[in-house]
């Protein structure tokens, strides 16, 4: 047989090569089990002002509290979340952080594949027994900022800017006026949504636009949750003298006495969580909703707003918050049944 | 608010938008009208937007950033030229492979310096050209209809959106009265003549992809320091592109190519407006209708309405001296 003797040699570096893997599996995991943790951020960067920053804030949280290192990647493509997971997985890190929607099916189908990799996806629910799903009471935090705006607004209308046209934004909106209304029954919300592909979410021009065309009817504060869209909608308000609310991250720092308040996400507690859980042992998979009672969701005051909110508003806006917590008030959630009441 | 404050608004909003593609359709113009067709004005104009805004940042002055953007611009012109004009290449492969690579070179430059997702940090208002007010604003305002039109939408406009409305009458005069015009127009439709008459063509088509090159710089600065005030990545979002329907459906004249960009700012404008409003007897249409409707116009008119659109004789066709 031509090729005999190569094909002898082959087998010999098979056996070398499964004696090999058999010795590195016997290592036992405590070993090489110094804690490795991972996080994979949302198109948009790790500075992005919003949902990644804070997530990068938790784990930068968490390492000068441990001293343990963590390793993050920041995809700038559709298809980089999953290579980004897979790869973390197959490297040994854990646990691996998900931050955002985009990546549920890449999560899904990674999770499957390691089983015994803890992964915590933000935003959306992975069905896995590997797999921690943080959801977010949008609605409770953004009733609190509706509130807020219907207080400051002084024209009775208010405005909402969306990015992608999708129920998760939706359910911001819809939280929003809800607000706006237990402020004042008879205020207008104006809604407009940036579009419906994922440059949506990224395309401030038009979300300047939005909100120009909203101020020309007379709205005189403006919530965004919009991405990088929403720095669009700041900003013209701010070039406009109006107000405007940021969202996820605290963006109130982006244009002093311009930004009225921001609806804050806890992301970087979800993270911080997720690391500290598995270092303790105690990491818990399945699904969690954090809302204004756990401290989830909820509003933003610092120096560069606090002469915005007055004594009256923060008032209102702490009653509501224990009213939500004790169950007084309920905030409809529009992804419950697709429909927002009037 | 009643129908003519509706009317302001959009006409105001209509004129924002418009800006970027009046001067990259008149880049596309210069271009053109020499032969070179430029697919290539979206990258361009990206590139422009990107390297404004890093300019107008670090050094915190619009002027640079302006003049940072128009270097960017013209410097891609210039490689557009090298490949087409002195190295006969083909023009439409050139200027697609302009688009890609300024579409990702931008986003790994953003985000190697800025780390911020291949954002630039927000500028601040030294970094932008701030409105300009017009005289007598303040005075005509409370007059009915010319008063609110004058304040709301001639007045308060940037620096370049007055360039660009100036820009229009210029290319043409440049285009239609002057020598180099003359020659400009010839060289698009018979480089042969142009040759005979011992004026060189290459030369003649690298002024032109120049001239493109300083317009959609502007084009580009606009979209990032002045509409918006920092880079997001791809924020030119197929303005390069709608300019170049633009210039074809004004058969490559300038003061119809200001009307069809200034068409395709409103139905742009037109879409944010109506979005979530009740329409009578149809009630409240979908968000994406309106949207789409720009698109769907663009379609129409460009198919039915424009008649024959008939592109310089010479256009594309790299010109080889005869021996």
């Amino acid at each position: 047989m031509v090729g005999g003797r190569s094909a002898a040699k082959k087998f010999e570096a098979i056996v070398g090569a499964v004696a090999l893997a058999t010795v590195a599996a016997s290592i036992p995991p405590t070993l090489a089990a110094e804690m490795k943790p991972a996080l994979v951020y949302a198109n948009g960067g790790k500075f992005d002002k919003s949902m990644n920053e804070a997530a990068y804030g938790g784990a930068e949280k968490f390492k000068n509290e441990t001293g343990i290192e963590y390793r993050d990647f920041e995809p700038t493509a559709e298809a980089q979340g999953e290579q980004a997971i897979r790869n973390f997985a197959s490297r040994g890190f854990n646990p691996v952080v998900v931050v955002s929607f985009s990546w549920t099916s890449a999560v899904q189908k990674v999770a499957a594949e390691y089983p015994d990799t803890k992964f915590v996806i933000v935003d959306a629910v992975v069905d896995l027994p590997n797999v921690r799903s943080v959801l977010y009471k949008e609605q409770e935090g953004s009733y609190l900022v509706g509130l807020l705006a219907g207080m400051a607004s002084k024209t009775g209308k208010v405005g909402f800017v969306g990015g992608m046209d999708i129920p998760l934004i939706r359910k911001f909106g819809c939280g929003y006026k809800q607000g706006a209304r237990a402020a004042n029954a008879d205020i207008k919300v104006l809604q407009n949504m940036t579009g419906t592909t994922r440059t949506a979410w990224r395309d401030p021009v038009r979300g300047g636009e939005l909100a120009k065309n909203q101020i020309d009817q007379g709205v005189d504060v403006i919530f965004a949750a919009a991405g990088a869209t929403g720095l669009g909608v700041l900003q013209a308000a701010a070039d406009n003298g109006k107000l405007s609310i940021g969202v996820d991250s605290n963006q109130n720092f982006v244009h002093p006495g311009s930004v009225l308040t921001s609806m804050i996400k806890r992301v970087d507690l979800t993270v911080y969580n997720a690391y500290a859980d598995f270092r303790k042992e105690a990491f818990t998979a399945g699904k969690q909703t954090l809302g204004v009672a756990e401290g989830g969701v909820g509003y933003a005051v610092d120096d560069n707003n606090k002469n915005l909110i007055t004594p009256e508003m923060t008032a209102a806006v702490e009653k509501a918050k224990a009213n939500i917590i004790s169950g007084v008030v309920t905030v409809h959630d529009y992804m419950s049944d697709n429909s927002c009441p009037d | 608010m009643d129908y003519f404050d509706i009317l302001i608004s959009i006409l105001g909003s209509s004129i924002r938008l418009s800006i970027p593609l009046i001067f990259a359709a008149l880049a596309g113009l210069f271009s053109e009208s020499a032969g070179v067709f430029d697919i290539g004005l979206e990258g361009k104009m990206l590139a422009s937007a990107f390297a404004a805004a890093c300019i107008a940042y670090t050094a915190d002055s619009a002027w640079l950033g302006l003049l940072a953007g128009i270097g960017a611009s013209v410097a891609l012109g210039l490689v557009h030229g090298f490949s087409s004009i002195t190295n006969r290449g083909n023009q439409i492969v050139s200027g697609v492979a302009i688009n890609f690579f300024v579409s990702g070179i931008t986003i790994v430059l953003g985000q190697a310096w800025f780390g911020q997702g291949a954002r630039t940090p927000q500028l601040t208002s030294a970094g932008r050209f701030a409105p300009i007010i017009l005289p007598g604003t303040d005075a005509v305002r409370g007059v009915p209809v010319i008063g609110s039109l004058y304040a709301n939408v001639i007045s308060g406009n940037s620096l370049l959106t007055y360039l660009a409305f100036a820009a229009v009458p210029l290319s043409w005069w440049i285009l239609y009265r002057t020598r180099f015009g003359l020659r400009l127009r010839a060289v698009g439709e018979n480089p042969g003549a142009v040759d005979t008459a011992g004026i060189s063509v290459s030369w003649l088509r690298y002024r032109a992809v120049i001239c493109a090159g300083l317009l959609c710089g502007f084009a580009g600065a606009y979209l990032s320091i002045v509409q918006s005030a920092a880079f997001i990545q791809d924020m030119s979002a197929g303005k390069g592109y709608i300019a170049l329907a633009a210039l074809i459906f004004a058969k490559w004249k300038p003061v119809p190519v200001m009307f069809a960009c200034l068409l395709f700012g409103f139905l742009d404008a037109l879409s944010n407006f109506m979005q979530g409003r009740q329409v009578p007897l149809i009630g409240e249409v979908p968000v994406q209708i309106f949207q789409a409707l720009p698109y769907v116009f663009t379609c129409g008119l460009l198919a039915g309405f424009v008649g024959v659109a008939t592109p310089p004789k010479a256009g594309g066709i790299p010109y080889v001296k005869e021996r």
